[in-house]
């Protein structure tokens, strides 16, 4: 069973890219569950979704996720206010979307060396696509492709079916930045 | 061919809604069920669904114009949840006492005030006596194949049904749902036929609901209650041709790892997942001989089935999501009371956990289940987790 948590600001899409990766997930033979931290989401306010992906014999439970395998962060600001590495298992990957390296994450944010930290610039990604506004960019495609390629979980092709499938609009342009943060993501590997 | 959609509990009641071809869809939207009729409203306006989606001004109206639309023949539906419930409490007798098949959908939400919007299963327990058959799931297959079975079941007793999932925990959970051909639900599900004695027809008037004297109205009662014992054997023979059609079982409630079981969990709803995780874990690691009894129909209740799995147990536990003032939990209630007639029978205790949508964990369930092993004598309920 893998159990992955997302942090977003509702607008960027963090329930979506939960429904994204379950549906690719599932495309890869998985059995899946995709959940809201069931709030009442507001534009900007903190949003957390979960994912688990394990085999279909496996007894999903329905509890929230406290001790997750992986983190994605959709807004690098949530740092300052939210614990996203809490509960992280050993050796778990941080997928930030962020322009800086993800060295800067253990020398600014005192992330422990036990977490693998991966970043990629998904607000720029997203706006070169035309997804959200300048201001507003919606990131949840391009940071899912990140994943794909930094924890091998979900393959690139299907991704890019759950992506047409789920994605309300501008099918093609997530697509297409989902490929562009595969393939631009930064990643540190040392783990002590 | 059916296919499998990662979809949520509230589109899989869309989905299902959809190939039982219903007629007419009402409802007012309130959290955490508007999707649910989000959906079925754009079904209906591109024209894939030939229904006609009546918008109303309150939950109350909504039931109302079902009621209508079910009275002249037609296969209606709604959606609600908590507050809207509630409010639909006249007309759900309505619809019982007209013997009328709707089928509802209730996303089970606590009851304000104070305000939630999350969990527990207060709302539905609150209208189990008026004359409404009831269904809890545990996953969204479940909620997709309680609808279809809820339809075909109710159009035989003429009597509504409500099906119940979880807010958010099954409302806004998206897993596989295998999801069948209008072909295959048709061949499981025929066009409702109300019958002569069931329809408004404008050119036959009659009179339905008027005023009835003490001389005749105790039958009408005793009728509903007939029409109850009846579905369970009508639920009986649905589960198994249903099976026949789409694969899947059904039945009152679901068995896991009972076979040796000397312990029972007894539960409903999504919570059931969590007790089968840890139940699964006990067994593994300590060899605790413990089984999971998920209770599924519980109107109409069935006694005899809950009696022969149960009666020969040494200790059952019921875990209520739910608690009915001034009493129990209503699982537990209603569970020691069809145990009482058996001459032996085992200690049960109650526990209430998760009420408003109080995260569960499997941990939780493994404390409940050392407390029920270090008690003998029964008790009152047992609040789990509440801070003091």
């Amino acid at each position: 069973m893998i159990e992955i948590r997302i942090h977003g600001r509702g607008g960027q899409g963090s329930v979506v890219a939960s429904k994204i990766l379950a549906d690719a997930a599932f495309r890869d033979g998985m059995y899946v569950q995709s959940f809201p931290q069931y709030g009442v989401e507001r534009r900007g306010a903190p949003v957390t979704a979960f994912n688990r992906m394990g085999s279909p014999d496996e007894i999903f439970v329905r509890s929230q996720i406290y001790e997750p395998d992986h983190v994605v962060v959709l807004d690098p600001t949530l740092l300052l206010t939210v614990d996203v590495l809490k509960g992280l298992k050993k050796g778990g990957w941080v997928i930030i979307n962020s322009p800086r390296d993800p060295e800067d994450f253990y020398k600014d944010f005192n992330f422990p060396r036990d977490y693998k930290v991966a970043t990629v610039d998904a607000s720029d990604i997203a706006v070169k696509w035309g997804l959200g506004s300048k201001t507003q960019p919606i990131v949840n495609t391009a940071i899912l492709g990140a994943l794909s390629k930094v924890t091998g979980i979900v393959t690139l092709e299907s991704l890019k079916e759950a992506i047409k499938e789920n994605a309300p609009v501008k099918k093609e342009e997530n697509v297409n930045a989902a490929v562009e943060a595969y393939e631009s993501v930064k990643m540190i590997q040392e783990v002590s | 061919m059916s296919f499998k959609k990662v979809t949520t509990g509230n589109h899989a009641v869309s989905y299902a809604v959809w190939s039982s071809r219903v007629q007419i869809i009402s409802a007012y939207p309130i959290t955490p069920q508007t999707q649910i009729v989000e959906l079925l409203s754009e079904i209906v306006a591109e024209g894939k669904l030939q229904a006609k989606f009546i918008t109303v001004e309150s939950e109350h109206s909504a039931m109302a114009a079902c009621i209508g639309a079910s009275a002249t023949g037609a296969r209606a539906f709604t959606a609600t949840s908590a507050q809207g419930l509630a409010l639909m409490h006249e007309m759900l007798h309505w619809a019982a006492g007209a013997r009328l098949p709707i089928v509802m959908a209730n996303v089970n939400r606590a009851m304000a005030p104070p305000w939630s919007v999350w969990t527990d299963q207060n709302d539905s327990l609150s209208q189990l006596t008026t004359g409404w058959m009831q269904i809890y799931n545990e996953s969204n297959q479940e909620v997709y194949d309680s609808v279809i079975i809820g339809y075909k079941v109710a159009e035989q007793v003429h009597l509504p049904l409500m099906t119940v999932l979880d807010a958010f925990i099954l409302s806004h959970t998206s897993e596989p749902v295998e999801i069948h051909t209008q072909e295959e639900v048709d061949e499981y599900l025929p066009p409702y036929d109300p019958g002569e004695y069931y329809t408004i027809k404008t050119e036959d008037p009659r009179g339905y609901g008027l005023l009835t004297m003490p001389s005749d109205y105790y039958e009408f009662r005793y009728k509903v209650q007939r029409a109850h014992e009846r579905a369970i054997e009508v639920f009986k023979k649905e589960f198994k041709n249903f099976e026949e059609v789409f694969g899947r079982k059904h039945w009152f409630f679901e068995e896991f790892m009972m076979d040796d079981a000397d312990y029972v969990i007894v539960t409903s709803g999504s919570l059931s997942s969590d007790v089968k995780y840890a139940v699964a874990k006990l067994r593994k690691e300590k060899g605790l001989k413990v089984g999971v009894l998920k209770m599924r129909v519980v109107r109409p209740y069935p006694f005899e089935e809950v009696r022969k799995v149960l009666g020969d147990r040494k200790k059952i536990a019921v875990i209520d999501r739910n608690i009915g003032f001034g009493y129990h939990g209503v699982f537990y209630e209603e569970l020691k009371s069809a145990l009482y007639p058996l001459e032996k029978r085992p200690p049960v205790f109650g526990y209430i956990i998760g009420i408003g949508g109080r995260d569960v964990t499997p941990a939780d369930i493994e404390d409940i289940i050392d407390d029920m092993l270090k008690r003998d004598e029964m008790t009152e309920i047992i609040w789990k987790g509440v801070r003091l």
